[in-house]
């Protein structure tokens, strides 16, 4: 039934539908209304058998996670950025024991400086440590992937993380869809666990592997990552027929097919960038859009064959490798590395900047026109960058970098985008 | 015809005290159909106490549930030797995830089992005294104020052993580690605070709270069945020497735990919901010396370029203990802390 | 597509009228989307919300940076904050105050701008009537309703009691009424007083 509902308050009722029976949760902003949500469903008797666990940090709350997977329980938590990397350990954990967690990352920056708000730099922080990752582009798709989610790490016994934009998405109210009990329960069975924890078939779990076999364990899993980009079309085929509408998938494309410039992105930003496209093709621009949804497994023959036809690519992130440039652009680079195009890369909306149409528009004419640079970061102040540069050469003692750019910007607050 | 109780000490795990007492009361390792849920073939040092610990506590364990036990291991020695690739030791179900997070985990594992309604199955977490009293203290403590249904044992040898013998916040004053060594003004490890684990999780008001040694199988055996009685959060602090940390020699192991216990330096006692309901006394009371003289890892507090000074502080510190829990309640004939004879 | 944004300070509801604002959108068939820009839990500090309505599905996630109309929920921003960046010269400014748009000494900068467009609502007077609260969301959503004709107030009643359940719901409602009436006597005030 369709609802207006907050991207929070979609997933936490739709994570509800997939029955999970082992929910922890620590507060992050922006996930707080997620768990509050769950926490509520839980209490109230709605979500039942279900434990709900107050953790005490988002170390424990992977952990405990573990636990009850390995014991045969459906788990569940959700993170963003600093608890992220607080679990971070547990994360590989997780992903190296194949567990199947499912766990909802709303995108948040990562500090220093501390930062609440939206980019994706705590996705790409764990992009290497064996988990699904899934960027949802709307709150339909957020709550949707979830229950993919559950799905595709039941199936593969790997663990998936949904990404969404924290406060664009997370505390956004628009209408979404929302599935019925038994819909789900028809796409998603009962958890059949790999492995289990059980006094009356004992097994060991997480041994120590030498040199041996520790190459061999890994090449496991990447042949299981591999299997993902295989199984993720054929469920999001299934939940197509099941539910009636397109949501996930390894990416979507947006007026690619006769396409002389494609911008390539992930996340809430699609829908900006989106908006950019068709104003530009009413100028006689062919400008396409894609949007990548199963950010790893990364699927390199999808995106070759989606940017085949165009003459340069753009890739707008909202990350960046320190004194190297884009991630999700070097992936792009590698997937089209023997495709003759010309790539740029633009990095946008750190720590919740926003990214305006305006903005999109004028960089992608930059774009046709020959005019952008191999790197960008893009609406960059200038002026505070150069005043910054010339404190620290002036003394040594120039103070907090930080510091030192809020007073040169005066009254935050009056600032929209 | 008058009788009384006779108290049977032993020597060793299979004691002359095994064979005369009534079958109920021998120990779960005199046993033969006991569960071996750590099975020979591990690949613990000579002489580890560990090894010892861990095989009398969860054997004890599992005769306690039935054999419906989990267990969950930090990394540490016993994860390590019990687990050589390809090989396991262990013959209960066994999850091994991180160093820090043994109590989180079985938290995971107790809720599980709830959810499911498996109420037979029970929980053992265990750690040593580095992944219990210092990276793993932030998820012991939640364990505890959350009461979940886990024990949790702790295998102290007093540093982190696996790794090379380096500090930690359990390793007593003055100890020479890798990382505190016996050299300068104040050799060894300095005197802290200290960090009272079994105290500690008594101020959590969790239902038990118990200390044992590998010196005394029936009192270890009894305290981890007394543990199963409860449910909630369960605390087991076991001091296990290490004769390779310490520099004691691997026949010494039981030794160096019962000296612990006679001089005061590891009080024995059992608590519940935060009171000391029972303290295992001292035989004979027992002057420090004789006790860290035998490891080499107090060498340099002896002989030439000793240090009496040190000696005496912590023979203050075992006087503390014995006086804060009472370990002198006996008064045995003959010996006093005045002529602290043998 | 109608875009509104929305002033005030933590505390006086701000986000939650742009989520009204959106449900009561829904609730006529429309597509609504609304968002904040906020930072952590905070009282008193200047607080930005967002509201879209369209026909057709809202795919940008921009903030608004032209606003068709604007609702600012406290007075004291007006020199504080840059209320009216990217406000189109045809743009309805909606202020809680309870003196007259005019007296807001804002001096030439709405000289260009539709007068009939720019409009006072004392929201936070009638809250206190109504609600017992200062609390002026309700209030100004029933004057927003009266000044654009953009949503109907049965939508924006309807969508109140969705949000708030019993006698908060009434008492929420009732401030939107008072506040859609005293809006809509003006109207016809200002009309009547230009066919003078």
């Amino acid at each position: 039934m369709r609802r207006q509902i907050e991207g929070s308050r979609a997933v936490a009722e739709t994570v509800a539908l997939c029955r999970p029976e082992v929910i922890c949760a620590y507060p992050i902003s922006p996930q707080t209304h997620i768990i509050e949500a769950l926490g509520a469903i839980v209490k109230s008797g709605q979500l039942s058998p279900c434990e709900f666990i107050n953790v005490e940090s988002e170390f424990a709350a992977m952990s405990v996670s573990i636990g009850a997977s390995a014991t045969g329980a459906r788990a569940y938590t959700a993170t963003a950025s600093q608890g992220l990397l607080f679990m971070i350990e547990a994360v590989y954990n997780a992903a190296g024991l194949g567990l199947p967690i499912v766990m909802t990352l709303a995108n948040r920056a990562i500090g220093a400086p501390i930062n609440i708000w939206n980019d994706h730099s705590d996705a790409m922080a764990a992009r290497d440590a064996g988990w699904i990752q899934l960027f949802a582009e709307t709150n339909q798709e957020a709550a949707d992937l979830h229950i993919q989610a559950f799905r595709l790490a039941e199936d593969l016994s790997l663990p998936v993380m949904v990404c969404m934009d924290g406060f664009i998405l997370t505390h956004a109210v628009e209408s979404v869809d929302m599935p019925e009990q038994m819909d789900v329960d028809a796409f998603l069975p009962p958890y059949e666990p790999r492995q289990l924890l059980d006094p009356n078939d004992p097994v060991s779990i997480g041994a120590m592997v030498g040199p041996e076999a520790f190459e061999e364990v890994r090449y496991l899993s990447y042949l299981r990552q591999l299997d993902a980009l295989e199984r993720i079309p054929v469920l999001a085929g299934e939940f197509a027929a099941s539910f009636g509408r397109a949501s996930g998938g390894l990416l979507h494309c947006y007026r690619t097919e006769d396409a002389e410039t494609i911008v390539v992105a992930l996340g809430s930003v699609l829908g900006t960038i989106k908006d950019a496209a068709d104003a530009l093709r009413a100028t006689g621009q062919r400008v396409g859009v894609l949007g990548i949804t199963s950010f790893r497994p990364f699927p390199h023959d999808a995106v070759r064959d989606a940017l085949s036809g165009a003459r340069r690519v753009v890739v707008v992130e909202k990350a960046f490798s320190v004194g190297f440039g884009g991630v999700l652009s070097t992936d792009v680079a590698m997937a089209t590395h023997d495709a003759d195009l010309s790539l740029r890369t633009v990095i946008a909306g750190l720590g919740g900047r926003a990214i305006t149409q305006r903005s999109i528009e004028s960089m992608l004419a930059d774009a046709i026109d020959g005019r952008l640079e191999a790197l960008t970061f893009l609406d960059l102040d200038q002026g505070i960058i150069e005043r910054e540069r010339a404190r620290m050469a002036g003394t040594k003692r120039s103070g907090p970098t930080a510091e030192n750019v809020l007073r040169d910007l005066g009254t935050v607050a009056s600032r929209i985008g | 015809m008058k009788s009384q109780p006779v108290r049977f000490y032993q020597v060793g795990s299979f004691a002359v005290g095994n064979r005369l007492v009534d079958k109920e009361e021998r120990t779960v390792q005199s046993d033969a159909s006991r569960s071996n849920a750590l099975d020979s073939g591990h690949r613990a040092c000579q002489g580890c106490g560990e090894a010892l610990g861990a095989r009398y506590a969860l054997d004890a364990a599992m005769r306690a549930t039935g054999g419906q036990l989990i267990a969950v291991n930090a990394t540490g020695c016993l994860e390590v030797f019990s687990t050589p690739y390809p090989e396991t030791s262990w013959q209960v179900a066994w999850l091994h995830s991180l160093f820090g997070n043994a109590p989180a985990v079985a938290t995971g594992v107790a809720a599980a089992l709830k959810v499911k309604g498996k109420r037979d199955v029970r929980v053992v977490a265990q750690a040593g005294d580095g992944g219990t009293v210092d990276i793993g203290f932030g998820c012991l403590s939640g364990m505890f104020e959350r009461n979940d249904d886990v024990l949790f044992i702790c295998y102290d040898n007093e540093a982190y052993m696996n790794t090379g013998v380096q500090r930690s916040g359990a390793t007593p004053p003055a100890a020479r580690t890798a990382t505190t060594e016996a050299i300068g003004s104040e050799p060894g490890n300095s005197f802290g605070q200290g960090k009272d684990l079994p105290r500690l999780a008594m101020a959590h008001g969790i239902a038990y709270v118990a200390t044992a040694t590998v010196a005394d199988l029936h009192d270890l055996e009894a305290k981890v069945e007394r543990a199963m009685e409860f449910h909630g959060a369960r605390y087991l602090h076991i001091l296990v020497p290490c004769p390779l940390g310490w520099g004691s020699a691997p026949c010494d192991t039981i030794l160096m735990a019962r000296l612990a216990h006679e001089t005061g330096l590891f009080p024995v006692f059992e608590a519940e919901y935060g009171v000391v309901t029972a303290v295992s006394s001292i035989r004979r009371y027992t002057p420090v010396e004789s006790y860290l003289s035998m490891q080499g890892r107090y060498a340099h507090l002896f002989g030439e370029g000793g240090r009496p000074d040190i000696v005496a502080r912590i023979q203050a510190i075992a006087d503390r203990n014995i006086s804060t829990f009472g370990l002198l309640q006996e008064s045995v004939v003959g010996v006093g802390p005045e002529t602290g004879s043998q | 597509m109608f875009q509104v944004r929305f002033h005030g300070r933590g505390g006086q509801g701000v986000v939650t009228a742009a989520e009204i604002l959106s449900m009561a959108a829904f609730a006529e068939g429309r597509h609504a989307q609304a968002f904040p820009s906020f930072g952590s839990e905070r009282m008193g500090a200047p607080v930005v919300s967002f509201c879209r309505i369209d026909d057709r599905p809202i795919r940008t996630r921009e903030p608004v940076m032209v606003p068709d109309a604007l609702i600012i929920q406290d007075v004291t921003l007006i020199h504080q904050v840059d209320l009216f960046a990217g406000l189109p010269k045809d743009g309805y400014v909606l202020v809680n105050a309870s003196q007259d748009f005019d007296e807001l000494q804002f001096g030439e900068f709405f000289n260009d701008f539709r007068r009939d467009r720019l409009r006072t609502c004392p929201a936070t007077e009638i809250a206190l009537t109504q609600l017992g609260r200062p609390l002026p969301n309700a209030a100004m959503l029933g004057a927003f309703a009266a000044l654009t004709g953009e949503i109907t107030l049965e939508a924006i009643d309807a969508a109140i009691r969705q949000r708030f359940s019993g006698t908060a719901g009434e008492h929420n409602v009732a401030a939107a009424r008072a506040a859609f009436h005293f809006v809509t006597l003006e109207e016809e005030g200002l009309t009547s007083a230009s066919t003078d």
